[in-house]
């Protein structure tokens, strides 16, 4: 029977009710509302919701599994929700952290300041793979490195909002925070209406309003577009889907070419110019001439072009220096740095192996901690030391002692759990954030973020990869949202 | 910047990426494609039905008129039923199955699903997603004639999808190019498939029998009810004038030629009975043949070489299509040649 009246929050911090199974005031109309749904509604729901994704297609492909078999996100029809004051502080912490960051990579390729008056060791700068040494002395366009930036951000056993991670190279996962929401708009019409939930589907518009804005200050009309690696890139789903929400051509590195000194696009009649490059793919590839000459996805010469300022590139080249996990650790002393302010958003402890101290710390703590790699990502080169094997930690203890610089190690998160349904029932499943922030004339938070949800019982890793799931995330529009009318309401069919 | 000059006005929406169009032109060439394959297999079906009992059954043919005999021989040996409808429906590897077809439309349509209506893409989606199923036995037991038709009336659906949600532009034109180059050739093999269907004696020329299968020949293309309208009575001659000459059949090679022209034309602005590049010079010839041509000419001069002189021609008109807007022009030649070579990846 799926309902909630004997769900367990099972000694963690349950978003939807506290730890006396009491229901927290954001979501007692949700509560009340699935609980009045009819025997056997939801499951009727969430199975068309399941058949809706995989014919409309929102699939990914499993790297690695040679069956080439297609999988839909997992979409969990029970909502993730964020109170409207919970919202203004991550908002505002967000636009403070993003501000800094901007002002660190700016630092990096000029002056290197942060770095001359010690807050950031010099070597870990020396040896950080996001650096692009092209990129020294570079005056991006509007002196904004990373438009579009992913943070991934969880709550503790307090329910505490933490940075766990910032991702400022190609964050993906909106087109799922806009489909997750037009799939919720159609099932729970009622329910959505009722909860008064911020509307996140300017996001297209906004992102468009910030390319236009990167465009070389001659152009009247500027010509934007997005580069994808193709079809067979596992995020090739959101770039075709933003490319149509914003109305804007989808190109592959072959519809490119350098002419006249301008990136221009081939197309039936000939070239057209091309002023602004939203690219999905990774600076290695970007540019064989530049970066790995073996990139068959880049364009030849586009770096010239960029550094001349005829086209603009969204990111702009070299902003991984900042995407760097141990770089993450000193995030807080940037901003303390850069903006004389105190962090809003803590980030999660962090251990840096690079400092001795702290690696004696991690190698003794290997069962209790969680050990990151600086730059792997998507759920890869990872310990969770409470659910590892002896063999396991000490491989990680030997690959931290040959590489201290590329380890960080956290204290694992007991993190905040929302209801999801499992199989027939409600089960209480980890939950990760990822808002999405975009960096223009002015800072914008989408007030939303796709919400990760670790479906496996126990697990902790929530990425598509290992199992993990999507929720609708639901940021209230004010505190006093309303309640569901007591006695009013005998079915739920309308919900 | 080099710009070919068009006529003006004559389009909106111009600047079509080449790699865009050269995807639609092969998402609405496989759609096309797989429909006839599985109108051919059905119709073979019916012919065999109708056979005398004590003749062996034929399904040699229908490989032989895919041009891929050898690869069937290979991979098969025997010509049975059960291996000839399963190399042509279900076959993964053979890269003209109705599976494949399916799979190279979808695939071409997820390249550009963001240019497509999305009721397009999902529609494409949808049919593959159930010869998937079709094809692993997950389905539940269908006859075979229902499963020929699903597929046949979800391709119709696809192409009313097309006509009626996609903007009639540049994209929409060179997706019926596609379409009725793949129609024509497919006809062309269909009334091909009577030159290889044996007989069981030359007394069987002209008898009742040999009209039973000229008449499942035509309902194969749809085209049984629309002749019956214009001739009556089955004779073979008559059918190869119906499906080759009539300019208002939408299954007759010599409608689609005209159909085609139609949007190569509106693409380059040509006007009609004029060419400003190499496919309009080949089709406009190809056209002008049909024209004026007599029906006892083509029967006098072969039928089965005057199809094949057709299909080659329709050959040459694909490449030329793909040379003139589709191949990506290098800058430098020498360096980019390569990148040339590998974007033509797929074929007749």
């Amino acid at each position: 029977m799926l309902n909630l009246k004997d769900y367990d929050v099972g000694g963690f911090y349950d978003e939807v009710f506290d730890k006396d199974g009491v229901v927290r005031p954001g979501a007692r109309l949700l509560v009340d509302r699935i609980n009045e749904l009819p025997q056997g509604e939801l499951e009727r729901r969430q199975k068309a919701v399941e058949l809706a994704l995989l014919n409309m297609g929102i699939t990914f492909t499993v790297y690695g599994d040679t069956s080439g078999t297609e999988r839909i996100f997992p979409f969990d029809l029970f909502p993730r929700i964020v109170e409207a004051h919970d919202w203004a502080h991550i908002e505002s912490g967000l636009k403070q952290r993003i501000q800094a960051l901007n002002l660190f990579i700016d630092d990096i390729y000029q002056d290197q300041r942060i770095v001359n008056d010690n807050v950031v060791p010099r070597e870990l700068i020396e040896t950080c793979r996001g650096v692009r040494d092209v990129c020294r002395g570079l005056n991006p366009p509007r002196k904004i490195w990373c438009h579009i930036c992913g943070t991934d951000l969880v709550r503790d056993d307090s329910g505490t909002w933490l940075v766990l991670e910032d991702n400022l190279r190609c964050p993906s996962g909106v087109s799922y925070v806009l489909e997750n929401r037009q799939v919720m708009k159609r099932v729970f019409p009622r329910i959505f209406e009722e909860s008064r939930v911020r509307p996140v589907n300017s996001y297209p518009l906004r992102l468009l309003e910030n390319l236009s804005y990167l465009a070389p200050e001659d152009v009247q009309d500027p010509k934007i577009v997005i580069l994808s690696p193709g079809s067979y890139n596992s995020a090739y789903f959101e770039h075709s889907y933003l490319a149509q929400q914003m109305g804007i051509e989808l190109v592959e590195g072959r519809d490119l070419v350098v002419v006249d000194g301008r990136v221009a696009m081939r197309t039936t009649t000939g070239f057209q110019r091309v002023d602004v490059i939203y690219r999905r793919i990774d600076d290695d590839f970007l540019d064989p001439t530049t970066f790995r000459s073996d990139s068959m996805l880049g364009v030849p010469g586009l770096i010239d072009v960029y550094r001349e300022g005829r086209v603009a590139l969204a990111n702009a080249p070299g902003t991984g220096v900042a995407d760097d996990k141990v770089i993450y650790a000193y995030v807080p002393k940037m901003i303390s740095y850069y903006l004389k302010e105190d962090p809003i958003l803590p980030n999660v402890e962090t251990y840096v192996c690079y400092d001795d101290a702290q690696r004696d710390h991690v190698l003794k703590n290997l069962d209790k901690l969680v050990v990151k790699a600086a730059n792997e990502s998507g759920g890869y080169g990872m310990l969770v030391g409470p659910h590892s094997t002896k063999e396991d930690q000490e491989k990680f203890a030997v690959l931290i002692k040959e590489n201290p610089r590329n380890y960080i190690a956290q204290p694992t998160i007991s993190l905040s759990r929302v209801p999801s349904i499992i199989d027939d029932r409600f089960e209480g499943r980890h939950v990760d954030l990822r808002p999405y922030v975009l960096y223009g004339e002015t800072i914008e938070v989408l007030p939303g973020g796709l919400t990760r949800v670790a479906l496996k019982k126990g697990s902790l890793v929530v990425n598509s990869s290992q199992g993990g799931g999507s929720k609708d995330t639901w940021v209230l529009d004010n505190d006093d949202a309303p309640q569901a009318d007591q006695g009013t309401s005998t079915g739920g069919a309308h919900a | 910047m080099t710009r070919r000059k068009r006529t003006k006005g004559h389009l909106q929406g111009v600047h079509m990426l080449s790699r865009v169009a050269n995807s639609i032109y092969w998402m609405t060439r496989y759609i096309e494609r797989a429909e006839n394959l599985a109108r051919i297999v059905e119709v073979n079906r019916h012919l065999n039905l109708d056979f005398p009992g004590d003749v062996d059954r034929q399904w040699e043919p229908l490989v032989w008129i895919t041009g891929d005999n050898k690869l069937f021989e290979e991979r098969y040996g025997d010509f049975t039923e059960e291996n000839v409808t399963r190399f042509l429906m279900a076959d993964p590897e053979y890269p003209n199955s109705i599976l494949s077809c399916l799979q190279a439309a979808r695939e071409n349509a997820r390249s550009i699903r963001e240019i497509i209506p999305s009721e397009m893409w999902e529609q494409i989606n949808t049919l593959y997603l159930y010869m998937k199923k079709m094809v692993d036995g997950k389905l539940a037991a269908e006859s075979p004639y229902e499963s020929y038709q699903n597929i046949i009336m979800k391709c119709h659906l696809f192409n009313g999808l097309m006509e009626s949600t996609m903007s009639h532009s540049e994209g929409w034109h060179f997706g019926k190019l596609g379409q009725y180059i793949e129609r024509a050739d497919k006809i062309s093999r269909v009334l091909d498939i009577k030159y290889f269907f044996l007989l069981p004696s030359p007394t069987f020329v002209g008898s009742p029998f040999d009209n039973i299968q000229w008449a499942a020949l035509l309902k194969s293309v749809s085209a049984f009810e629309m002749y019956r309208k214009r001739w009556r009575r089955i004779s073979h001659k008559h059918v190869a004038e119906f499906l080759i000459l009539d300019r208002e059949f939408p299954r007759a090679i010599y409608y689609c030629l005209i159909a085609a022209g139609q949007s190569l034309h509106a693409i380059a602005g040509t006007p009609q009975g004029q060419f400003a590049n190499e496919p309009e010079r080949i089709l406009g010839r190809l056209r002008s043949d049909l024209d004026y041509k007599k029906i006892d000419e083509i029967v006098d001069g072969g039928l089965h070489e005057f199809l094949d002189h057709i299909q080659i021609q329709l050959n040459d008109l694909s490449n030329a299509t793909f040379e003139e807007f589709f191949a990506i022009r290098p800058v430098d030649p020498h360096k980019n040649a390569q990148r040339v070579a590998s974007s033509q990846q797929q074929s007749n």
